[in-house]
């Protein structure tokens, strides 16, 4: 077993991008992103990483420069949040459809407008297609074993996709926990010596990235990018399996919380997980079935494995810490689509009743007692109280 | 054409030179039109063509290769020519 520490969630990341000893970084500053890159200069400037370092002038440069490093044969890394994730809307799509292994932690944080630095997931879900691998973290630990884990899905051969490594905003990314480190030699033993694909620097073999595919080709290479992104549940689980083995932390594609035997339960996104599987508890003991399902991998999301999970539960309440103004919470749009598969269509199968409840945006806490108000409103559906609003706010001010 | 099965994931094109595959003579509206007797053999055509369109066979402008000119213009107005007469004149397309 490694070394224990207490450390905040960047610190934790921060030293993962430093184990895997990437060739590239680059990097623009951004709360609450900004303290992951600040340490990996240090780490560069003190030779603990072999790795060049760019300094971009913006987010848009700076996945410009990863994509360009990646494309020339590199392992590379940078990191972003909020706006930063935003300014780089149009690189991200290059880089997934151009299959260039970047390994990104994003720090979730609110968009602008009104100007906020806090902890949402608005930032994340905007990205939902740009065509990148998206695995989300309840805490520290779990940032930092996604960001090991990352690399080996990523760069796997089957797949070349870039990752994006998501948590929460100063809850995770400042406040300090006790995590497991993987010993150095253990990180770079799993993750193993980069592999490149048609790199650009292999000078014996020309080649040209970015071609110009009008209406005779541009669809069947959106139908490639379809196919390679159904192969990555595959690689995530058995990676998940080899991390296993090594850490004695088990990861799937999801993770599932007193949900076999529950009536009722909630889907909820990293940290506020944790608060909620305390109220599940809560509510097991006064002898209501309650459960948790988070989301572990929300692209590709693993629309059947989840709707086998929940599928049995008489009423499901689903968490979005970000917003689709006048349409559901993104994640809800998911978790509805996934269960009509499985239920819908005259399958026989009853349909857990839905809820969906918008909270936290712009790092409004998220309470216990909001919880507690989500399991009895569930407690109540499941007993045969109708759904009175399906999309509805909670912890704001009335 | 290719079916989506056979394509290079990233859309990477693995052969160097491939663009000779792709002729964009069609695209012109206009036409560069050589006279021989005004060109000084300075060979600024050559250089400012942002095509390989102008045509250079030891060491001396031969012509134009209309398969890839795709009728810019730059050359004939970099053109010196021979005392004000221009060696390279833009004539449209067709006439
Ligand atoms: S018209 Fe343009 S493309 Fe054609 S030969 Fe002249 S410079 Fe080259
Ligand atoms: S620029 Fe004009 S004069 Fe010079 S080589 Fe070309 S055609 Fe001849």
């Amino acid at each position: 077993m490694g070394k224990i520490a207490a450390v905040t969630g960047n610190e934790a990341v921060a030293n993962a991008l430093r184990q895997a000893n990437p060739d590239v970084c680059s990097l623009y500053p951004i709360t609450p992103q900004t303290d992951i890159v600040q340490r990996f200069a240090s780490y560069v400037s003190n030779g603990q990483v072999d790795t060049e370092l760019i300094n971009a002038e913006s987010e848009h440069s700076s996945m410009s420069a990863a994509i360009g490093a990646s494309a020339a044969g590199g392992r590379v890394v940078t990191a972003t949040s909020s706006q930063g994730l935003a300014l780089m809307w149009e690189m991200l799509h290059i880089a997934s459809a151009t299959n260039l292994p970047i390994i990104m932690p994003l720090v979730n944080r609110a968009l602008s407008a009104p100007l906020n630095i806090h902890g949402d997931h608005s930032d994340g879900m905007g990205a939902r297609d740009t065509g990148w691998i998206q695995l989300w973290s309840e805490n520290a630990q779990e940032a930092y074993d996604n960001t090991v884990q990352a690399f080996r899905i990523g760069e796997h051969k089957d797949l070349r996709l870039p990752v994006m490594v998501c948590m929460d905003g100063f809850i995770i990314s400042h406040s300090i926990e006790r995590i497991e480190y993987l010993e150095d030699k253990q990180v770079k033993d799993f993750i193993g010596e980069f592999v490149n694909v048609n790199p650009l620097l292999d000078l014996e073999h020309p080649k040209s990235y970015g071609p110009l595919i009008l209406t005779d080709l541009y669809m069947e290479f959106k139908r490639l990018q379809h196919e390679i992104m159904g192969r990555v549940k595959k690689v995530v689980l058995d990676v998940a399996e080899d991390f296993y083995k090594l850490s004695g932390r088990r990861y799937g594609l999801f993770e599932s919380y007193r949900l076999e035997d529950a009536e009722i339960g909630m889907v909820v996104l990293n940290s506020a997980a944790g608060t909620s599987k305390d109220v599940v508890d809560a509510f097991r003991d006064k002898g209501i079935r309650a459960g948790l399902l988070k989301p572990r991998l929300f692209r590709p999301f693993p629309y059947t494995e989840i709707a086998d999970a929940l599928k049995h539960l008489k009423a499901v309440c689903v968490m979005d810490r970000a917003d689709s103004y006048g349409g559901y919470g993104p994640m809800f749009m998911e978790i509805s689509s996934a269960l009509y598969q499985v239920t819908g269509n005259g399958s026989g199968v009853a349909k857990p009743k839905l809820i969906n409840k918008i909270y936290g945006l712009g790092g409004r806490d998220y309470m216990p007692e909001q919880a507690e108000q989500v399991f009895t409103e569930l407690d109540a559906i499941a007993k045969g109280a109708p759904v009175k609003l399906v999309k509805d706010y909670i912890g704001v001010r009335e | 054409m290719k079916k989506w099965k056979e394509l290079v994931p990233g859309a990477v094109v693995l052969e160097a030179g491939s663009s000779e595959k792709f002729k964009t003579g069609s695209w012109r509206s206009f036409k560069p039109r050589w006279i021989e007797e005004n060109c000084i053999q300075c060979l600024f055509c050559w250089l400012y063509c942002p095509d390989m369109a102008v045509k250079v066979v030891e060491g001396k402008m031969t012509g134009f290769d209309y398969d890839y000119c795709k009728g810019c213009g730059v050359c004939a107005r970099e053109c010196p020519g021979k005392k004000g007469q221009k060696a390279i004149v833009m004539e449209p397309e067709g006439k």
